[in-house]
């Protein structure tokens, strides 16, 4: 049941899109996330959803999966949906029950926005499914590394996110395990109201945090019995460097950028 | 209540490229009062296996009968077979999450719905079977105990749910020797006093040896044999093959009638080890 989540899990296989630099690929991202914002209509939502289609393809993840990354948060998208349907927007009611009043500018309000939110979670996506979460790590380090003149934690921030993001499958396996060896003792996750649901957590709960506070007790001392003292004077195995493909990359999201303008100038 | 498992293959996340088969194609039968030992080296399915046995996980391909009835038809009442076939985890000690051992132990029996006498009395007999002072430890936090204590608490939560069949995933997995004979004993006795089937995974040839009254051999996700002990442990090379060895009596006796000493074939404890070359060496003086 918690193999579903596809949020923060990498998918290993070997693509044009997992061989281009992490970094250039979080540069991307943001200027995607900025994209998004820019779409005002549905056609520019079609030629999004046309370019995260074609790039799953040429990153070789089914599209299914990527898809499926939104299921933990239909729950989210449907209360903006809701919330904005029904408690934003002025103007001429389009449809009236009772206290419920839509107006048209709330109903284009709320598609946008749980569209938007779609967008922001496939595109996010996109990125961790492609790049190793040390990839990722290293990326960002390297990133923020020009901020390490004003004295800012650049390494420090990378190998938490990394040590972060390498225990996201250690514990959902572990919550897996303990799921089930409570099921083995008769619990049951799947039924009941809401009070019942969440009381059943505790015997998830409690063992999971215990196992997290144990397992990070464990990992502090092998880093320091192997004398890891921060950044300074570290080398790297792998040293990045941008290549052909970062900047073709880097092209066809300036391409995408500016078919969205476009759209939006002559639409 | 015989378990019967039907040409079960289980395999993850099918369809990705994460798929893997754990196991494929396993037939077996268990019958009531035996001591199973699923043995194999690591990744060979043993975990994927037992989990099977009581509807955790679902197989992909095949059928598993619980007293003739499937385990996974529609409609089957699962929480009731995990009440009748208790599965304890590998390091169970994890799972703990009560305030007090007393409560961890009731947790099971809580969720089958009892009363509170019946609870109580549970956890008594749960204690006393794994030898844990009823007065001493039952108001104790469960983790300010020992590791073994730990253990053996979370082997009780399993036993309050007084299963027919018990299945022990590497029970005595990461215990020093001490903590190790007690869990074993304390299964052996479950086996002997209490008529319960036991299906115990290890790793270690030579627990298994003393306890089992039948292996079950997995590599690679496939059974590869099955059969007494002494059946088991006189294929030598076979059981080396497969990366798992025997016991070490039984590989001793291999080496010494590789030698030419007249030993039969088939000994895998110490002591009939021990028993058969004292009576050659008897025969070889006579005083």
């Amino acid at each position: 049941m918690l193999k579903n989540i596809t949020m923060g899990q990498y998918y290993p296989v070997d693509s044009l899109v997992h061989r281009l630099d992490p970094r250039i690929k979080i540069l991307l991202t943001i200027a995607f996330i900025v994209a998004v914002f820019m779409v005002h209509s549905l056609v520019g939502y079609a030629i999004m959803l046309g370019f995260v289609y074609l790039t799953s393809r040429l990153a070789r993840v089914p599209f299914k999966m990527l898809m499926r990354g939104l299921k933990p948060l239909r729950f989210i998208l449907v209360l903006t949906f809701l919330l904005n349907l029904f408690f934003s927007g002025s103007g001429e009611p389009v449809f009236q029950l009772w206290f419920i009043t839509v107006t048209a500018q709330g109903l284009s309000q709320a598609v946008h926005y749980s569209l938007r939110l779609m967008f922001l979670v496939v595109g996010t996506s996109l990125l961790t499914l492609t790049t190793s979460p040390i990839m990722l790590s290293d990326g960002i380090e390297l990133l923020l590394s020009p901020l390490k003149r004003f004295h800012f934690p650049a390494h420090e921030l990378g190998m938490m996110m990394s040590i972060a993001l390498r225990f996201i499958p250690t514990l959902l396996e572990e919550t897996d395990k303990i799921q089930k060896a409570q099921m083995a003792r008769g619990a049951d996750f799947e039924s009941g109201n809401l009070m019942q649901r969440a009381k059943a957590m505790v015997p998830l709960l409690v063992p999971l945090f215990v196992s997290a506070f144990r397992r990070a007790g464990d990992l502090a001392m092998a880093m320091e019995a192997r004398c890891y003292h921060g950044g300074e004077n570290r080398t790297r195995l792998r040293v990045l460097k941008i290549q052909r493909n970062d900047l073709l990359a880097c092209a066809t999201m300036a391409g995408l950028i500016l078919l969205i303008v476009a759209e939006g100038l002559l639409l | 209540m015989p378990i019967e498992l039907k040409s079960v293959t289980h395999t993850y996340s099918e369809g990705s490229a994460f798929q893997a088969t754990a196991i494929r194609n396993v037939s077996l039968t268990i019958e009531d009062g035996e001591f199973i030992a699923v043995v194999g080296h690591t990744g060979s399915g043993k975990s994927t296996l037992v989990q099977h046995l009581n509807g955790l996980l679902k197989p992909t391909g095949g059928q598993i009968l619980i007293d003739g009835e499937d385990l996974n038809a529609p409609g089957a009442d699962r929480r009731r077979i995990r009440q009748k076939v208790g599965l304890v985890f590998q390091y169970p000690e994890y799972q703990l999450f009560e305030e007090t051992v007393a409560k961890d132990i009731a947790f099971g029996p809580k969720n089958l719905g009892l009363s509170e006498d019946e609870i109580d009395a549970r956890v008594r007999r749960a204690m006393a079977h794994v030898h844990l002072d009823y007065d001493k430890y039952a108001q104790r936090s469960p983790f300010e105990l020992s590791g073994g204590q730990m253990r053996r608490v979370a082997i009780a939560g399993v036993l309050a749910m007084e299963p027919k069949v018990l299945i022990l995933d590497e029970p005595t997995a990461g215990l020093d020797p001490r903590g190790r004979d007690r869990i074993l004993g304390m299964v052996q006795e479950l086996h002997a006093r209490g008529g319960t089937t036991v299906i115990m995974v290890s790793h270690s040839m030579d627990d298994v040896a003393r306890l089992a009254t039948r292996l079950v051999v997995m590599s690679k996700g496939e059974l590869v044999a099955t059969g007494t002990p002494r059946e088991i442990f006189r294929q030598v090379d076979m059981m080396e093959s497969i990366g798992l060895g025997v016991p070490e009596a039984a590989r001793l006796c291999a080496l010494l009638r590789q030698r030419g000493v007249k030993l039969p074939d088939d000994l895998y404890t110490p002591e009939e080890l021990r028993d058969s070359l004292l009576a050659l060496w008897k025969e070889a003086h006579p005083c």
